[in-house]
């Protein structure tokens, strides 16, 4: 059809070379441009295709670029390296870091509050703290960064409160600039705690309207003092002018030798630390109610030799960190055991030498550890995860202060010089033991498998336990396999091997329809009509699941019983289509039995007789009715794989069996599914993959809530479809989005890699056939 | 007799049964499934008879009061005693089953809920009297009772007595003011969405404009007062146009009826609330039919009300086959390079053979991984950057870096990509080589091969490829949810206003309809019927796409079968 018109002889000879010559020039010409066509096309071609490759290689590429930085640690830089401007001369109690970085704060023993830039160490402003004449700071306590609250203990006994925080306002070009605040929101007046002894240690805890102290004297004794806010409404309106009530108890007797005071966030315990590291648990409740306060426990903190150097609490102040002098920082909280509370060690964090501060972050379960070699570790409880580790210090620090967001790191050297750095640690809550493993989290009796993103509080430890839903995954398609397998497979054995041509031709596409079913619909069906009817027909379902086929068996004994003229009416290979009516009277029979049935064994409701009697949850959407309508949805997928592999089974195996004298049974048996098993395995592999990627059917079908519990009248979440409700209200580049990412990936590996092995298990066995 | 079955048993015929009741049972589901459906979908634009009845339920102390229902009969199902008394009616447990009956009784401004289960047992006197009369509204749902008296202007033009049944002087009234209110409600529709639409669109350019220009740095004293200059005029047109819709409000409010309820309660419903007003016990069955088919039209053609759960599904519809065609779009030429690459240029090898793995298995990779990819990258990464780039002046609200109707459409043509390749690839494989062998011995180049012979040749594959792919990306919902579809979009992807196809437009669509009105909504007994009518238009249309697809490669195994004999 592209032939080149040849020359045309038909002009005068003269110029019939030159014509020729001309035409075969544009011939030439012609057949470049179609050669070069045709290379253009190719490249093109090659182009288009690989790209169409390359596109869908990205998928892969991109789901693991989101995930990455899950696993990546923390990344520490140098900021600066400056020494304050002037020398202070007291010994550092406090050291602070405001939220953008710019400004530090440093509370000295002698009361001086000095803020100075993080740049060069200038001095952006001083306050200094109204300790009384003739007393000195004999000791500190910090209530949280997060409210800046703190306590210093005088030599007199007397305690002093006060709020330190940042002011900011913006100057004529819009540059921010930060000074100094103080407040008082317990009044300026100090507490009294002691008479005449000094405070020696310490502790605080505040709420709005109410106060906690704690403190020892240097005489021994330990006391215990409540300030609450008086409610009258005179006080109320009256403004910075709050009275305050105080109430002491004391403690002497109880707790001995006080090294270190701790009280719990809600006020109700006191740690009372002693020197070889033994702790007291105060249930000091009692202490303000009538009655007297009482040790719940006393244990050891560290194991000897080791011995105890710093304590601390934990964002959220339920869980306290212990660090020693052998380099292990231990992570204990309470947790309610038969009635009482018990302190628990709950892992421990290798810090490898010495531990000498100690601090917190303030919106994460971060924490920050220096040792006595300078090296500063990173770390988040949760997760179990050391974040980072390096020697930023030379030295052992005198101090470290994290800023509010767990961005920046300031350390005070050993020889007075500061050190700032930037830290980048965006996912430190991410670990295999976090996503794969049990873990104890704080306010829970054990560990366990938990996946809980988000809730209302600040302080919320959040819970990126994959395991629940990976399970609800395995017992969704689970579920979906034990009816979608032995159907699909029995079906495809039958249609492939045994059925009428005919009868194929038209079984075939009805199956194709089946699979084509938009599992919305599925869904839909499963969720709003399904589940109620499988709710008020219980027994007549499993009834039906012995009925129906021993109604098979009987009908087709009894088909074997008519007399001869009947059955040949019908030729062979229709059995199904026979079967039709058989089964929708079994089923019928199975529903009609119910009833008395239900009312003779389950006085009358068998729903209410497995909640009642056996002590099963019945939830109404469950891993019964997601099983059926997945099951639904994989069967075609099977069964058109199944019935391939089975229908392709060359003629002459098949032939060579029946002309040996077998029946078609023996053959089926011993000769199709021999050679067609390993197609029927690929078959339920990909129809395996199918059941557990799938989203619509099981959030619609189940009550998405992540547990972890095999019981078939119960729902589960999976993977999918906690993508599919969460995904939309997670925050772009968050730990939770990423770990939605990870879900994805999670599934896309799965999946691929399933079918993958069905896909070479079914390309081997075409090569087998194509053999025979 | 044991014999017998012994030999029964032996011979291996139980298991052949058997496995043949696995197919009875397979098609017997999904035969059942599609039954289902369409019994529940169609079913539900029967204009149904509205039952009278007296109901007296039995109280634990004192005599039961009877009340009057009004309503439509839904269905039943029969409930152990037992259960009906734990929810608090003391029935008689010496009779163990008690039948119970849903009934839709409407009028959801008068009471908390529009449904109510009844007990069979307890319900007497049940007639059908003609002159019951069914409202459709716009708010509260559907209304049952008898049409007492129509009012204009607040003055009584006409009464009816209810008790009477032939008395319909106010019901042939009402029927004239209906059909006006309906004409005046289309023109406001029109007013307010073509034309205040349009004026809305363009003012909203005009700021876009006169931001540009501000971040471009020209945005000198004459361009914007021109820009001035435009609005004010648009502006006029906006008050006038809001004049004349203040006007169109005040003439269609002008009638209205008032109803006698059940149980006594009167009310008035202005007319221009009502959709539809139908006495279905006095309607034979040509009028059944003709109310039924126009219930149907108004379900296809016309929009959601109330939350989707009334009206009809048109912008759901339109929604879903704009995103599909988009997809095609995409879908199509990528998915035969990729496939003529594969087959006719690439060489055979291992590498090809992983590659067709990898694409056949892509085929079985969840869609909501899709989902997932499509918010990330073509969302958040691509999409923010062409809004950097492109349309800074909406900043910070996002043109291209949010869900909409191109990425969706996008992420299904990832989605559906392999499904074209391999069934592209089958038809390549099919084309006998001989047929390409005399292309080439006559002369022609690989391409003018591939292009005159082998692709028009293939060309039923590719189609048979491209509608597989329609019907998966029209039943997919899961990526969906995340990539652009909503359960109300204000407008429709496509309008008058210029570019006239609005690719960063939010979508509706059949699939996410099923599972927000069936799951979502607040009123899921009311929606329940809409949702199995949907349902069953979405599995009719996916249907529809299947068979031709098995047609058409039917026809394809023929016409090769010839060829190569």
């Amino acid at each position: 059809m592209n032939q080149e018109p040849l020359p045309t002889p038909a002009k005068a000879p003269s110029s019939a070379a030159g014509a020729a010559f001309a035409a075969s020039a544009a011939v030439v010409s012609r057949r470049r441009f179609r050669h070069f066509k045709d290379k253009l096309a190719a490249v093109l071609i090659a182009i288009g295709g690989l790209g169409v490759i390359a596109a869908i290689l990205t998928i892969f590429l991109y789901l693991i670029y989101e995930v990455m930085p899950l696993f990546r640690g923390a990344h520490i830089t140098a900021h600066s390296r400056f020494e304050l401007q002037t020398q202070e001369p007291g010994e550092v109690l406090h050291l602070a870091l405001e939220e953008r970085l710019e400004v530090g704060m440093r509370l000295g023993s002698d009361g001086q509050m000095v803020y100075f830039s993080t740049d060069d160490g200038a001095e952006v402003g001083r306050i200094s703290l109204p300790v009384p004449q003739g007393q000195v700071i004999s000791s500190f306590a910090l209530d949280t960064d997060v409210s800046g609250i703190f306590a210093l203990g005088l030599s007199g006994g007397q305690v002093l409160l006060a709020q330190y925080g940042y002011d900011e306002s913006f100057g004529p070009d819009n540059a921010r600039v930060v000074s100094p605040s103080i407040s008082y929101p317990f009044g300026e007046a100090p507490f009294e705690l002691f008479s005449g002894a000094a405070v020696t240690h310490l502790s605080v805890r505040s709420s709005r309207n109410e106060l906690m102290l704690a403190g020892s004297s240097a005489g021994g004794d330990v006391s215990l003092l409540r300030a609450e806010r008086e409610t009258s409404l005179l006080s109320s309106f009256g403004g910075g002018g709050a009275q305050w009530e105080t109430e002491l108890a004391t403690l002497n007797g109880l707790v001995a030798s006080v090294d270190q005071l701790h009280l719990d966030v809600n006020r109700r315990w006191l740690f009372a630390v002693g020197a070889s590291g033994r702790v007291s648990v105060v249930d000091i409740q009692p202490a303000f109610s009538n009655g007297t306060p009482v040790v719940a426990q006393e244990l050891l903190l560290v194991d000897a030799p080791a011995r105890l150097t710093e304590v601390s609490f934990l964002l959220g102040g339920l869980s306290l960190l212990a660090g020693d002098s052998a380099g292990t920082i231990a992570q204990w909280f309470l947790v309610r055991q038969d009635g009482g509370f018990t302190l628990e060690k709950v892992r421990d964090f290798d810090a490898r030498s010495r531990v000498v501060a100690l601090t917190s972050e303030q919106r994460r379960k971060n924490f920050v550890m220096a040792n006595e070699e300078g090296y500063i570790g990173i770390y988040n409880s949760t997760a179990h995860r050391e974040v980072a580790y390096a020697q930023l210090a030379s030295g052992a620090p005198r101090a470290i202060a994290m800023a509010a967001r767990g961005d920046g790191l300031l350390i005070e050297q050993a020889d007075g010089s500061y050190v700032m750095y930037d830290v980048l640690n965006h996912h430190p809550e991410v670990s295999w033991e976090a996503l794969w493993s049990e873990v104890w989290y704080e306010n829970y009796q054990e560990p366990e498998h938990i996946w809980q993103s988000s809730a209302a509080n600040n302080d919320f430890e959040p819970k990126y336990s994959l395991a629940p839903l990976a399970f609800g995954t395995l017992k969704a398609a689970f579920y979906g396999m034990i009816l979608a397998a032995p159907l699909a497979v029995c079906g495809a054995i039958f249609t492939g091997y045994f059925m009428a041509p005919r009868m194929r031709q038209n079984v075939k596409p009805l199956i194709e329809l089946m699979g084509a079913l938009p599992t919305v619909v599925l869904g839909f069906l499963a969720g709003l009509w399904l589940a109620p009817f499988l709710e008020n027909n219980l027994l007549g379902i499993f009834s039906m699941l012995l009925l129906v086929p021993l109604g098979i068996l009987l009908a087709a004994y009894l088909w074997t019983r008519l007399p001869e003229h009947v059955r040949y009416r019908v030729p062979d290979g229709w059995e199904a289509a026979l079967l039709i009516p058989v089964i929708l009277f079994s089923v019928l029979l199975a529903f009609l039995l119910a009833s008395p049935m239900e009312q003779m064994f389950f006085g009358g409701d068998m729903r209410v007789w497995i909640t009642n009697d056996l002590g099963i949850p019945y939830d109404q959407r469950n891993a019964m009715v997601v099983g059926l309508a997945m099951g639904f949805a994989v069967i075609p997928t099977i069964f058109s794989i199944a019935e391939d592999a089975i229908f392709t089974v060359p003629k002459q195996l098949t032939y060579g069996s029946l002309a040996l004298g077998a029946t078609p049974w023996q053959t089926l048996s011993r000769v199709v599914l021999a050679t067609a098993s390993p197609g029927i395995f690929s078959a339920l592999m990909i129809g395996m993959g199918r059941a557990v990627g799938e989203t619509m059917i099981v959030l619609m079908a189940t009550g998405n809530t992540p547990i972890m519990d095999i019981n078939i009248f119960e729902g589960m979440r999976t993977l999918a479809a906690n993508i599919a409700v969460e995904v939309p209200e997670s925050e772009v580049d968050s730990t939770h989005y990423r770990i939605l990412f990870l879900a994805a990936l999670v599934l896309f590996m799965f999946t691929f890699v399933v079918n993958t092995l069905a896909e070479i298990v079914r390309q081997r066995l075409r090569r087998k056939y194509s053999n025979l | 007799m044991n014999n017998n079955l012994q030999k029964f048993f032996a011979s291996g015929t139980p298991w052949i049964w058997v496995n043949a009741g696995a197919v009875a049972i397979s098609i017997i589901m999904t035969v059942g499934l599609l039954l289902l459906l369409a019994y529940n979908g169609l079913g539900h634009f029967w204009p149904k008879d509205i039952m009278l009845a007296q109901y007296a339920q039995p109280v634990s102390e004192g005599e039961p009061l009877v009340r009057e229902i009004i309503g439509e009969r839904v269905n039943s199902e029969v409930v152990s005693a037992e259960r009906i008394i734990s929810s608090g009616i003391p029935v008689s447990a010496d009779q163990p089953y008690h039948e119970r009956e849903l009934v839709k009784i409407g009028n959801r401004d008068l009471q908390d809920s529009d449904y109510t289960w009844l007990l069979s047992d307890y319900m007497s006197e049940i007639r059908y009297p003609l002159h019951l009369t069914a409202f459709e509204r716009r708010e509260w749902g559907n209304f049952y009772g008898y049409v007492k008296e129509v009012r204009e202007a607040g003055a009584t033009v006409a009464v009816s007595d209810p008790a009477i049944e032939q008395d319909t002087a106010a019901w042939l009234a009402l029927q004239p003011r209906i059909a006006r209110a309906l004409a005046l409600h289309d023109e406001i529709a029109r007013l307010e969405k073509d034309e205040i639409g349009e004026v809305n669109y363009a003012i909203e350019r005009l700021r876009l404009q006169e931001r540009a220009l501000e971040l471009r740095g020209e945005a000198s004293p004459e361009a914007l007062s021109a820009i001035a200059a435009e609005r004010a005029q648009w502006d006029a047109q906006y008050a006038e146009m809001q004049t004349r819709l203040n006007a169109l409000y005040a003439e269609s409010e002008r009638d209205s009826v008032v109803m006698l309820a059940m149980n006594g309660q009167e009310t008035e419903i202005a007319v221009s609330e009502i959709v539809r007003a139908y006495q279905p016990n006095a309607m034979h069955l040509g009028n059944k039919l003709a109310t039924y088919g126009s219930k149907l039209w108004e379900f296809l053609s016309d929009e959601p009300r109330e939350a989707n759960t009334e009206g009809g599904i048109f912008p759901a519809i339109f929604g879903t086959v704009v995103m599909v065609l988009l997809m095609a779009i995409f879908v199509t030429p990528f998915g035969v390079i990729a496939a003529v690459y594969l087959r006719e240029y690439a060489r055979q090898g291992l590498v090809t053979r992983i590659i067709r793995i990898a694409v056949n298995n892509l085929a079985g990779v969840p869609s909501i991984v899709y989902g997932v990819f499509g918010l990330g990258f073509f969302i958040y990464f691509v999409g923010a950057e062409v809004d950097q780039v492109f349309y800074p002046e909406a900043l910070p609200a996002p043109t291209f870096g949010t869900p909409g109707l191109l990425w969706a459409s996008l992420t299904l043509a990832l989605l559906t990509v392999p499904v074209v390749i391999v069934s592209t690839e089958e038809g390549l494989a099919r084309i006998p080589r001989s047929l390409r062998e005399g292309s080439l011995a006559l002369g022609a180049t690989k391409f003018e091969t591939l292009w005159r012979v082998v692709l028009p040749m293939a060309s039923p594959a590719m189609m048979t490829g491209l509608i597989l792919a329609v019907a998966r990306a029209a039943g997919e919902v899961a990526p969906l949810m995340l990539v652009g579809v909503v359960k109300l979009a204000p407008t429709l992807p496509v309008d008058g206003n210029y570019p006239f196809v609005h690719l960063d437009q939010k979508i509706m669509h059949l699939g996410f309809h099923i599972y927000d009105v069936g799951f979502q909504s607040p009123n899921v007994e009311a929606a329940r019927p809409l949702v199995f009518a949907t349902a069953l238009l979405l599995v009719l249309v996916i249907a529809l796409l299947n068979f031709a697809a098995v047609a058409i490669r039917n026809r394809l195994r023929e016409k090769y079968k010839a060829l190569e004999n």
